[in-house]
């Protein structure tokens, strides 16, 4: 290679052709259709999923998605587990928002047991109140690593040092920072300890200020609206018909958040908006989600101010464990512990389909029980799975670096998409 | 809730409409195979019914179902149906959940399969969604999805011998991905 690097022949090495003749206007280069692999190792795919992509230059052809690295059958396990050993697999689902999940198990289990109604107000606020914090979180990894994808390194920083008062506090509550396995059929396994909603709201209002920090970084900066405006455009009709649910719909136009339309829990006593976007393009992902999490905030707000006094846990031998100190001194008691711990809660033969509105849209549950204390079959209808499914269809004709927004909006979770 | 969605159906299909049930809320059709693609169309594009969002499709091998009734409760909620007539019970059900956005309504439409002939016709061009949701269906119980566009297995390699999620899959099996021909059909 010549080793004077004229300005005119900077050109020349940096394409890598030898002959200057090359360079010419009317010479064309050649466009043969090229494949290429994205993943299942690289940092904008979360380390979990494989895009075999065919190329016209930049332009994306062809993408053949291809989940399945994160794979830990949650269905199978859950078929060999009782009731209650399911909750630590469901912590595995969506790893960013566990306690949506845990409640959302619990509540598929009551749904078929008939006890829906029964469960104590306690308990259902204080479901609500870590579904919502959770739902926090989960927001917030979203934008924040999304930002981050996009070079803006600063917001994710604010993002997760957010999160991580959050995750703090839900250790407070949970004993663990990450999976939780916090909610019980029948209740919660303990009430929230001393003097933890103080200091949830006093992270909130903390929260506020970093939402107005990050939104000031973010909402008009000419490079992150460049990148998210006008990229992967869904029509309110494709969402539908593609079966999306959550953020990604209601960037749409797709008014459908199961708080509202199919209300459980104490939500209908609780007062909250549902964001609605216009151009279901990524811009419009990200104005939903930060807007939810205003939301959410809101949600806390009222449901701290009204949570009752009361027990955590129903009062009904089927599910809930006898008191601990009636375990070590009365023989029935005991064998109740034990027959709970070994065989499982007895559910009656059935089937359901049970479903809430978690961080990524209907997250559900589908059971059929056989009467012993084993699902027969435990099915998740996890939204990542039918979001990424999406994908293939929303990068067509854009450019391979517009994949990173697109794949960051839509926000899969590797553990509850591969489940 | 939806009740008037099964009495709709009845009365629309008849004879191709095997059982109905409402279940903790759920609506749940069992409908005859050839009458499936039908039935969804109609779902689909009747305006009084407008099921325009897909929920999930999967699969129940009921190769195990040996129910036990739980103290204190009402015997088995779960129909005894009996969809092909020869007293024979089939061992697959196959699931799709669908719902209307504008009336909120959901209703589950059931196919049921014997355990030699498990062709049931692919609903994923009524559906997008449903493409992924077949493809893993296929993948865990084998069901094969006549006029899909694109069944392949979804999470498990091309390589995999069986379908784990049916029932005599064992779960402690293990089979690496070994790729030499030599090995394969021998694990």
């Amino acid at each position: 290679m010549a080793a004077t690097i004229e300005p005119g022949n900077l050109k020349t090495l940096v394409i890598g052709r030898q002959d200057a003749a090359d360079l010419d206007a009317e010479h064309e280069l050649p466009h043969e259709l090229m494949t290429v692999n994205m993943g299942p190792s690289h940092p904008a795919m979360h380390g979990t999923v494989r895009i075999v992509l065919t190329v016209d230059g930049e332009r994306i052809v062809k993408g053949d998605v291809q989940p399945g690295y994160l794979h830990r059958c949650f269905e199978k396990e859950s078929e060999h587990a009782t009731y209650t050993q399911v909750f630590p697999y469901t912590d595995r689902l969506n790893y960013v928002s566990p306690m949506i999940n845990n409640c959302g198990w619990a509540m598929a289990v009551e749904k078929m047991m008939g006890i829906t109604k029964d469960i104590p107000r306690r308990a259902e606020y204080v479901r609500v109140i870590v579904s919502e914090v959770s739902r926090i979180t989960d927001h917030l990894t979203c934008v924040g690593a999304s930002a981050m994808e996009l070079g803006a390194f600063g917001p994710f920083l604010f993002f997760l040092k957010a999160r991580e008062w959050l995750y703090t506090l839900l250790e407070e509550v949970s004993g663990a920072r990450l999976t939780h396995t916090y909610v019980r059929v029948g209740g919660v396994v303990k009430d929230l300890p001393d003097g933890w909603m103080p200091k949830l709201l006093h992270r909130l209002d903390e929260i506020s200020g970093v939402m107005v920090e990050v939104e000031t970084l973010l909402n008009n900066n000419k490079i992150f609206r460049d990148r998210m405006a006008g990229i992967g455009a869904f029509s309110r009709e494709e969402t539908i018909r593609w079966g999306c649910t959550g953020p990604i719909a209601r960037a749409a136009g797709v008014d459908y958040d199961v708080r509202k339309d199919h209300p459980y829990s104490v939500y209908p006593e609780l007062e909250f908006d549902v964001p609605v976007g216009t151009t279901g393009d990524c811009l419009d992902r990200y104005l939903v989600r930060v807007e939810e999490i205003k939301q959410s905030m809101r949600i806390l707000r009222q449901a701290c101010a009204q949570i009752p006094d009361g027990p955590t846990m129903i009062d009904d031998p089927r599910c809930a464990l006898p008191a601990k100190d009636a375990a070590y001194n009365t023989i029935e008691s005991m064998i109740r512990h034990f027959k709970h711990i070994v065989d499982g809660i007895r559910v009656p033969p059935g089937e359901a389909y049970s479903f809430v509105e978690g961080g990524n849209g209907e997250l559900g549950f589908f059971i059929v029980a056989d009467g012993t204390g084993r699902p027969y079959k435990a099915y998740c209808r996890s939204p990542s799975f039918v979001h990424l499914a999406t994908t293939q269809k929303l990068i067509l004709g854009h450019l391979i670096a517009d994949i990173v927004p697109i794949f960051g909006m839509i926000n899969m979770i590797g553990g509850e998409c591969d489940k | 809730m939806s009740q008037k969605v099964l009495d709709a159906l009845k009365a629309k299909f008849g004879d191709a409409i095997i059982a109905t049930e409402s279940q903790h809320g759920d609506e749940v059709a069992l409908v005859k195979r050839e009458k499936l693609k039908d039935i969804a169309t109609w779902l689909r594009d009747d305006a009084a019914m407008a099921f325009d969002m897909p929920v999930f499709c999967t699969c129940i091998d009921l190769l195990d179902w040996r129910p036990v009734k739980a103290p204190g409760t009402a015997s088995s909620a779960r129909p005894a149906w009996d969809p092909t007539g020869d007293g024979k019970s089939p061992r697959f059900e196959v699931c799709w959940q669908l719902r209307s956005v504008p009336h909120r309504h959901r209703i589950r439409l059931k196919v049921a399969l014997h355990e030699n002939d498990v062709k049931v016709p692919s609903l994923a061009l009524l559906w997008l969604g449903f493409d992924w949701q077949e493809r893993e269906t296929f993948d865990m119980y084998g069901i094969d999805f006549q006029g899909h566009p694109d069944q392949r297995r979804i999470y498990l390699y091309d390589e995999f011998i069986g379908h784990p999620l049916r029932k005599d899959y064992p779960k402690e099996k293990r089979q690496p991905l070994v790729r030499r021909s030599d090995l394969v059909g021998d694990h």
